[in-house]
């Protein structure tokens, strides 16, 4: 069975990310408007006075209570959504663990944004490593039809009985918040379909009234060892299950993305570029044209940030003779960018080749096309054995 | 890994039956002070149940009184009772209880 063919509209990332999760029906929705993300606040609650979207709008004070609000919602059954950036997004951060703490299926959308301490209104995902150890699942996607698809396919995700973790969508914020492009929105009866499986899974706990149970209240000692295992153990199996979902996807709506990591020109690539979200659309234009003129490069784009993909990145990235890793953020008290230092971990496995760290595209800065030729010469030149630097700021060698 | 441990949660998350397990740990140790009732001013209204954060405190047909294993000595049912019937003694005025 296939979905019907969907309307094709042109708006922007952030009116994606407000029809993605219209199409879902959260029953629960609360956001606090933050740049550059608050066009979804703004479209989400257009939906709900036009009563194109029936669900409950809880207007907030600030980001922490946004996400308490959508947290005790979803814990006590609700299929929720809500959206942040930035500062908004840290100062959501005690909450953002207590919805993954309590394994509540909360699904939002981060427009990525640098962080504070330098009052960044500016593209970048900083603020992704800033979340990162909050044990959500994290997934960045690269273009506007991307973050539709990929808000349907992560409530698939969050809510499925054998994983009821929290998900993450993140986009690039300023690229794609306000980039218009063609997008197909779904036929909402589809993405009813495509969600379906969810009810035919055994129920989670939820709260009930009347019933006297306790969610998290067993914090010390064996109780905190065994939830902590669970999650774990959970995210584990969200690799595998990220594939499924994104095959079945395919399947049904016609789009799939390759699941935990996309691979382009890699199987018989030497070099390969590792990059995630919106700069991976203009390192394959690259790619394209560096292999016209016979250089064996291909490109993993990063799709699952956390859990990360160890095993597949190792499948692909063995026996290459060199890897060049595009980090739009830092890794305060490391040299590598976070995704190279992660890769780096990996390194026992894919075995001893170089493994150049280059940080780009900070505080919107571009990753340009002369940019990333320049990464595939470099980490081309190290495939051969030449030297090369570890780690290069490609901003401040310009 | 050889997992040994014996699940304390039936569920993926941590939910418990508060009625059997939600008192699991010994809070009861962490009490400096002691809600000590005076039934002459208990109407059995059930606000110092309601508001227990442990929720220990236990029916007693005509009024609550605390489960001494498990109250912390917060003190929040002497601040809620609208009665005032609830003081909060010092433990060290039970020391000869052991």
């Amino acid at each position: 069975m296939k979905a019907k063919k969907g309307q094709v509209m042109v708006i922007t990332g952030n009116a994606v990310g407000a029809y993605g999760a219209m199409l879902c029906r959260p029953e629960v929705v609360a956001i606090y408007p933050i740049t550059p993300q608050s066009e979804i606040a703004e479209q989400l609650a257009t939906f709900c006075a036009n009563g194109i979207l029936d669900t409950e709008m809880v207007e907030v004070e600030g980001e922490n209570s946004s996400m308490n609000v959508v947290c005790a919602a979803s814990i006590a059954g609700a299929r929720v959504f809500t959206a942040s950036s930035s500062y908004g997004l840290v100062f959501m951060y005690d909450a953002l663990q207590e919805a993954s703490g309590y394994r509540a299926p909360v699904v939002m959308v981060n427009a990525n944004r640098e962080t504070p301490g330098i009052h960044a209104v500016s593209a970048g995902q900083q603020d992704l490593i800033s979340a990162r150890d909050t044990g959500w699942v994290h997934i960045i996607v690269e273009n506007d039809q991307e973050i539709l698809d990929q808000i349907i396919m992560a409530y698939r995700l969050a809510e499925d009985y054998d994983i009821q973790l929290p998900v993450m969508v993140h986009y690039d914020g300023f690229y794609l918040s306000y980039l218009a492009e063609a997008v197909e929105i779904p036929v909402i009866e589809d993405v009813d379909n495509f969600l379906e499986p969810l009810k035919h899974q055994p129920e989670r706990q939820k709260l009930v009234p009347g019933v006297s149970i306790g969610c998290g209240s067993h914090g010390m000692e064996m109780g905190y060892v065994e939830a902590r295992y669970k999650h774990c153990q959970a995210l584990e199996r969200v690799k595998n299950k990220v594939d499924e979902i994104d095959k079945e996807f395919g399947e049904y709506f016609g789009r799939s993305y390759g699941g935990q990591i996309e691979e382009y020109q890699t199987e018989d690539a030497e070099i390969v570029v590792v990059a995630s979200g919106s700069a991976a659309g203009t390192v394959r234009t690259v790619i394209d044209a560096k292999r016209a003129e016979g250089v064996k490069a291909g490109m993993v784009k990063l799709r699952l940030f956390r859990p990360f993909p160890a095993e597949r990145l190792i499948d692909v990235l063995k026996g290459k003779k060199a890897v060049g890793v595009i980090d739009r953020s830092l890794c305060f008290g490391w040299k590598y960018g976070p995704i190279c230092m992660e890769l780096k971990a990996l390194a026992v496995d894919i075995g001893s080749i170089p493994i150049l760290s280059y940080i780009d595209g900070l505080a919107n800065l571009d990753v340009t096309i002369p940019h990333i030729g320049r990464v595939i010469d470099e980490v081309n030149a190290a495939a051969q054995g030449k030297p090369y630097q570890e780690v290069t700021w490609i901003p401040m060698e310009e | 890994m050889v997992i040994k441990h014996k699940n304390i949660f039936k569920t993926e998350s941590s939910w418990s039956n508060a009625d059997e397990v939600l008192l699991c740990l010994d809070t009861g140790s962490w009490r400096t002070e002691r809600p000590v009732l005076d039934k002459e001013k208990c109407n059995y209204c059930g606000l110092c149940a309601l508001f227990c954060p442990p929720q220990c405190m236990k029916d007693m047909g005509d009024h609550f009184l605390p489960d001494l294993a498990y109250c912390k000595g917060c003190g929040i049912c002497a601040q809620e009772c609208p009665r005032d019937a609830i003081a909060m003694v010092s433990e060290g005025e039970f020391a000869d209880e052991g």
